[in-house]
């Protein structure tokens, strides 16, 4: 689960991390009473749970409050990959000297959390990480133990000159590893990790922040769990996660009703090959119960891409008469007339093939051919 | 001869109480399972389906000799599930719980080195040695004692190439679930090991899918070690690729974990590339 920049924020300045003065609006009144209390120049900044937002036109520097006024006026509302701005961000802005990357994440090869720092800062971190991946230190953070600070001195002496800074950098990157292990996150992130000047003595601040939560933990921080924002997502997913269901939408127009997410994939993948669009994945999971298939074809035929729908069962523990059964009481109750083929292999496939005789539905004998009967249905 | 599990394994179940537990251990022991015990805390005394219940684990390996467990409670308590039966020194855990926290896993890992145990899962769909052994909840019709090893990061996808080589006559020697999470107690590498060195395998079957390296590592030690023919097969060619996670998780895979970039080190390996589950019959037959 992502969660905002300004609530990442303040995440940091708990675990005491620096960050610039700034404060949230919601409106334009709001930005107008909060930039009372800043210092101009003030950047405003857009939130959404998406990257690229600078790219965007979502980030602008305001040197008066009629500039602001209007920065605003076009940022909120303003939408990003999909994403309607709700709210910005305003922040005293810093003379940049130089933009770090400093990060924690999971190393899947690794097995491990691992700090990744750079000198090569801002937004091209992920190009300079493909093009000059040398530029890029990662440490492995020992689990039991935590990051230790020898670990962020090594790196800090091959970032700074300046002992003042390494130290900075051990005390942001030790705070930062205590955000990653308090909260279970998949992510933090400061990027940039800034140097600045005050008085002639430099430091580092953290001009954006990032955190992921990793969502199986999200049990054990119910005040983090509080801060998801549902109207961001996409309402048909969050309708499926409330069903039990993993369901991501694609822009096809095959409907797919799988159960486990590899033979979802695999299934997308064929209709694919053989020269059709997947409207989306999903995922049934283990039991398929009469009501959750009922939800699928819900959530499936609400999107009105959708032009016809593969059903593709193996059923172990998954009884293939239930998952007949689910389908054509989906069918009665939420009037349904798209062409359905469905191929239900294993646990009582005879009696499902029997159930679906007499009904409008195409049985498929494979997977393969349920993929080309569901295409064939489509184009007529 | 198969891998991992076979006629002398003596199985405990923990959380065999619970409504998965109960139903998958009357399952396994329908295929010829030896279930020798069940651990619920709190339950310790009684019994299901004739299997007795103890509080622990370390009590239940005293008593019945186990030398496997397989894991079906709730994932916030799978952790120290795990952690119980490393302790209590069994050979083998299979853990079939589902949304463990990642950082419990990074623990649990380092926890294991240097310790005996072999962790399978979690989120693993178990293991089976067709005719001998079952530890999962693998559905049996898939399955006929052969010549095939397999091996899978998925659950359904498995049944269905599975059910292709028990269909074509060729069967399998041990087919493996290693489950679905980014960390995992045994890997691909571990397991193409044991397949190379187990007699009754004469091929081997990976199912990956995107996501990590894992399937590339796979390539690597292939390439070095491997005399046995491997077929490849990898789920998730259409996924969309911005479902990932910010830069540091970028960074890390370096533009690594594609169905592309695997597909190409599978054949870099000389591993048969399968694009259609119903292809193994077909591509089998040129070797078998």
């Amino acid at each position: 689960m992502k969660i905002y920049e300004y609530q990442a924020k303040e995440i940091f300045r708990n675990y005491n991390i620096p960050t610039s003065k700034e404060k949230i609006a919601f409106s334009l009144d709001e930005a107008k009473s909060v930039a009372k209390n800043l210092t101009f120049p003030i950047v405003v900044k857009a939130q959404v749970l998406v990257g690229g937002r600078g790219k965007a036109g979502g980030v602008k520097i305001a040197k008066d409050i009629n500039e602001l006024e209007s920065h605003v006026k076009s940022i909120l509302g303003m939408n990003i990959k999909g994403l309607t701005v709700k709210k910005v961000l305003l922040a005293e802005t810093i003379k940049i000297e130089a933009e770090y990357y400093v990060g924690i994440t999971i190393d899947r090869e690794k097995q491990s959390a691992v700090l990744i720092s750079s000198a090569s800062g801002g937004m091209d971190i992920e190009q300079v990480a493909q093009t000059s991946p040398e530029k890029i230190l990662t440490i492995v953070i020992p689990s039991f133990l935590g990051l230790k600070p020898f670990q962020s001195r090594n790196v800090g002496y091959q970032l700074f000159n300046d002992a003042n800074l390494v130290n900075n950098f051990i005390s942001i990157t030790t705070n930062l590893t205590r955000i990653f292990f308090d909260l279970d996150c998949s992510l933090v992130e400061i990027n940039p990790l800034a140097l600045y000047s005050v008085n002639n003595e430099k430091k580092l601040i953290a001009v954006d922040a990032k955190i992921v939560f990793d969502d199986n933990a999200l049990f054990k921080h119910p005040d983090m769990a509080a801060l998801r924002d549902i109207e961001s997502e996409e309402p048909s997913e969050v309708q499926a996660k409330k069903a039990d269901l993993s369901y991501v939408k694609l822009d096809g127009d095959v409907g797919c009703v799988v159960n486990g997410a590899g033979l979802a994939m695999a299934t997308m993948d064929l209709i694919k090959r053989h020269g059709g669009n997947p409207a989306n994945f999903l995922d049934i999971g283990g039991s398929s119960s009469p009501e959750k298939m009922r939800a699928a074809m819900k959530i499936l035929t609400a999107d009105k891409n959708v032009k016809a729908v593969l059903v593709n069962i193996f059923g172990g523990i998954t009884r293939c008469d239930d998952v007949a059964q689910g389908l054509l009481w989906a069918m009665k109750e939420e009037n349904i007339a798209l062409p359905i083929v469905a191929r239900l292999v294993g646990t009582n496939q005879d009696k499902a093939k029997a159930l679906l005789t007499d009904s409008p539905i195409t049985f498929a004998e494979t997977m393969t051919d349920g993929v080309k009967k569901v295409i064939k249905a489509l184009k007529g | 001869m198969a891998i991992l599990i076979n006629e002398n394994t003596k199985l405990v179940v923990q959380g065999i109480t619970g409504r998965d537990g109960s139903f998958h251990t009357q399952q396994m022991m329908e295929y010829g399972t030896k279930v020798v015990a069940g651990v619920t805390p709190g339950k310790g005394g009684s019994d299901v389906n004739g299997v007795p219940v103890f509080n622990t684990v370390r009590q239940a390996k005293e008593e019945t000799y186990a030398n496997s467990s397989i894991i079906f409670v709730p994932a916030q308590f799978a952790p120290d599930a795990i952690y119980e039966a490393v302790d209590a020194e069994i050979d083998l855990i299979v853990c079939i719980a589902e949304g463990i926290p990642t950082l419990e896993m990074v623990k649990i890992l380092t926890f294991l080195k240097g310790k005996k145990t072999r962790l399978v899962g979690p989120n693993s769909a178990g293991i089976i040695s067709p005719g001998l052994c079952k530890v999962g909840i693998l559905p049996a019709l898939a399955f006929k004692k052969g010549k095939v090893g397999v091996v899978s990061r998925s659950g359904t996808l498995t049944y269905e190439i599975a059910s292709h080589i028990t269909k074509a006559g060729y069967g399998e020697s041990t087919v493996i679930g290693i489950g679905g999470d980014p960390i995992i107690g045994t890997n691909f590498v571990d397991c193409l090991q044991l397949f190379q060195a187990d007699k009754q395998t004469e091929a081997i079957v990976i199912i990956g899918e995107i996501g990590g390296t894992d399937e590339e590592k796979a390539a690597d030690f292939i390439i070095k070690n491997m005399t046995k023919p491997v077929f490849g097969f990898i789920a998730g060619q259409t996924a969309p690729a911005d479902k990932r996670m910010g830069h540091a998780g970028a960074i890390i895979a370096g533009g690594k974990g594609t169905a592309k970039e695997k597909i190409q080190a599978f054949e870099k390996a000389g591993i048969t590339v399968i694009y259609e589950p119903e292809e193994i019959t077909d591509k089998l037959s040129k070797v078998m």
